[in-house]
């Protein structure tokens, strides 16, 4: 595959969000703004790059039967150094984005990608991988903020275009669910032309 | 008493994990095809979840505070959680094959689901609301809430899946079948159980 | 190709791992711990100032058990004291910092965490007309309690539950005050 491949089947033909459907949990919480979506998608890529190039440097000598609990252990430190960063310099994003930055642990994109991808490829092409999932991951977050932005608060980005709330439901919970049902529809509909 | 009460309906109806708090959704919507693996599921779920949670607080209470390492929730309590993951196997393995066959295969999923970290997170950072005054879960309160978090998610899956059942029989458009239909569902369900709030 | 798992490599491996990953958590920390410190500290100070009237030099944190419960405040010195108070609302714990001058009047309130609902009760942070309602607000004399409860608070609309707990937070703040000022 070529290195151009890699990073652009994260964005369609492999999109983790609406046709790996994974990491459900973030991209359901977080996604009240677009900018919320945008910045835990950005958070998600830091920890899925670092861990893809770091385990797939270290892959070749581990064995098989303890490989899960090693990668566990990488991914899990790469959050903690995430979560430190946070702390230390965005901490306004990391409290808006709360328990879903730790939760990036258990994120099934990490580690599936570290299953499906990085333990089998070299280093360079782990890390593009890590990169064009990541993007896929941002951009599908990022819409569905805009969407629930649009519809919940009428705002785009912050700025808001309406005078008064938007449709309260969209910025709650049962919001999240059915846009990304609707997203998931028009997906369908576009990849299958 | 009234507290145990309190935190038991906040957490199974006022604050469902799935529906409000979005933990555990990939297995929610994974498994949630069949009215019977749903079952199983939840039940492996209950179990890990209040065992995880009380292991992790002792943890944290008398490991991690101490020591001044708060820092490493994180990296602690996901490879507590693996840990227990395995133990619980290999024990039920041993002394309830029956059980082992109606948990078993559900039981490695457990590590990456969402919720069992997340209740554990939960349990040590936050403080929880009492009427007017809140504070921080002692061990019995923390016990009491993972087991009824847990029961929350049980009630959420197998509630879905009866309704899934119900929709693999009826005639749903082409592009909406499978998960788009199932997220609309999940969504609606949500907006009712949105009607539980602030009744703590 | 991975490497045999018996048992001296899989111990030896896993050990290795969380070695190098605790030696990378433990710098990372040790270089994060003061920004981390500096940013909290800024984030107090900036609430501080909100609450409270233009002050010199650095407040100090204090804790105090008023009724049972323990309460943190800043106590700057010459110019009053800057209460967090904590009470449950509709959604969850419901975080302000109330400022109070040294002649006992609210002098302006903040919300520092909530889990109200948005565009209900959320509306505790934005909607000035409630906010400011606070400023200046003396509770020896007007009693800390919405109108439908026989105080002088007006509600946000629809968020009866989210103004009381607003209003509970403020007049909890206030006894701690009171208590303050009989210690002294």
């Amino acid at each position: 595959m070529s290195k151009f491949g890699i990073i652009t089947k994260g964005l369609l033909k492999e999109n983790p969000t609406f046709v790996l459907v994974l990491g459900m949990c973030p991209t359901l919480a977080t996604t009240t703004s677009a900018m919320n979506g945008l910045e835990m998608g950005l958070a998600t890529m830091f920890v899925l790059i670092l861990s893809n190039i770091v385990i797939s440097l270290i892959s070749p000598v581990v064995p098989d039967k303890v490989h899960i609990p090693v990668y566990i252990v990488v991914i899990a430190t790469f959050v903690t150094v995430l979560q430190l960063l946070m702390q230390a310099f965005v901490p306004q994003v990391y409290e808006t984005l709360g328990l879903f930055i730790p939760l990036i642990v258990v994120n099934c994109i990490v580690l599936g990608r570290a299953e499906a991808f990085a333990s089998k490829n070299s280093v360079g092409d782990s890390a593009l991988d890590g990169i064009g999932i990541g993007i896929g991951f941002t951009l599908s977050l990022t819409v569905i903020g805009i969407v629930r932005e649009i519809l919940g608060s009428g705002a785009i980005f912050g700025w808001k275009f309406i005078t008064g709330d938007g449709i309260l439901a969209f910025v709650m919970a049962p919001g999240a669910f059915i846009v990304l049902g609707y997203l998931m529809v028009l997906f369908n509909k576009l990849a299958k032309r | 008493m009234a507290e145990y009460l309190i935190i038991i309906v906040s957490a199974i109806f006022v604050n469902n994990i799935v529906l409000a708090q979005f933990l555990g959704v990939c297995p929610f919507l994974g498994v949630s095809n069949k009215l019977s693996t749903a079952t199983g599921m939840s039940g492996a779920v209950c179990f890990v979840i209040t065992l995880a949670t009380v292991v992790t607080y002792l943890i944290n209470k008398f490991f991690l505070v101490p020591l001044g390492l708060t820092f490493l929730h994180t990296i602690a309590f996901i490879l507590v959680i693996a840990a227990l993951v395995q133990i619980v196997e290999i024990v039920l393995k041993k002394i309830s094959p029956s059980l082992y066959q109606a948990l078993g295969i559900f039981l490695p999923l457990i590590t990456t689901n969402c919720a069992v970290l997340g209740v554990a997170l939960n349990v040590v950072t936050k403080e929880f609301t009492f009427g007017s005054t809140t504070h921080m879960l002692n061990l019995g309160e923390a016990t009491v809430y993972a087991l009824a978090t847990s029961l929350g998610y049980g009630l959420a899956m197998i509630l879905f899946a009866g309704l899934r059942e119900q929709l693999a029989m009826n005639d749903v458009p082409k592009s909406f079948r499978g998960l788009p239909i199932a997220l609309i569902t999940v969504g609606i369900m949500a907006m009712a159980f949105l009607g539980f709030s602030g009744i703590v | 190709m991975a490497a045999k798992s018996n048992l001296k490599n899989m111990a030896l491996s896993l050990t290795l791992v969380c070695l190098v990953c605790s030696a990378v958590l433990g710098c990372i920390y040790a270089v994060t711990s003061e920004p981390i410190r500096e940013a909290q500290q800024a984030k107090t100070n900036a609430s501080i100032a909100r609450v409270l009237p233009a002050f010199e030099g650095q407040p100090v944190m204090e804790s105090i058990n008023v009724d049972g419960l323990d309460y943190t405040y800043y106590n700057v010195p010459g110019t009053g004291y800057a209460v967090i108070s904590t009470v449950g609302g509709f959604g969850g714990p419901l975080t302000l910092m109330v400022g109070i001058g040294n002649d006992g009047l609210v002098c302006n309130t903040v919300v520092l965490s909530h889990s109200e609902t948005p565009g209900l009760g959320a509306k505790c942070q934005t909607e000035s007309s409630f906010i400011d309602q606070f400023k200046g607000w003396d509770p020896a004399a007007r009693k800390l309690a919405v109108r439908k409860d026989g105080g002088e608070v007006d509600a946000i609309t629809a968020s009866t539950i989210t103004s009381r707990a607003y209003s509970a937070a403020v007049a909890n703040a206030y006894n701690v005050y009171l208590k303050l000022r009989g210690d002294e």
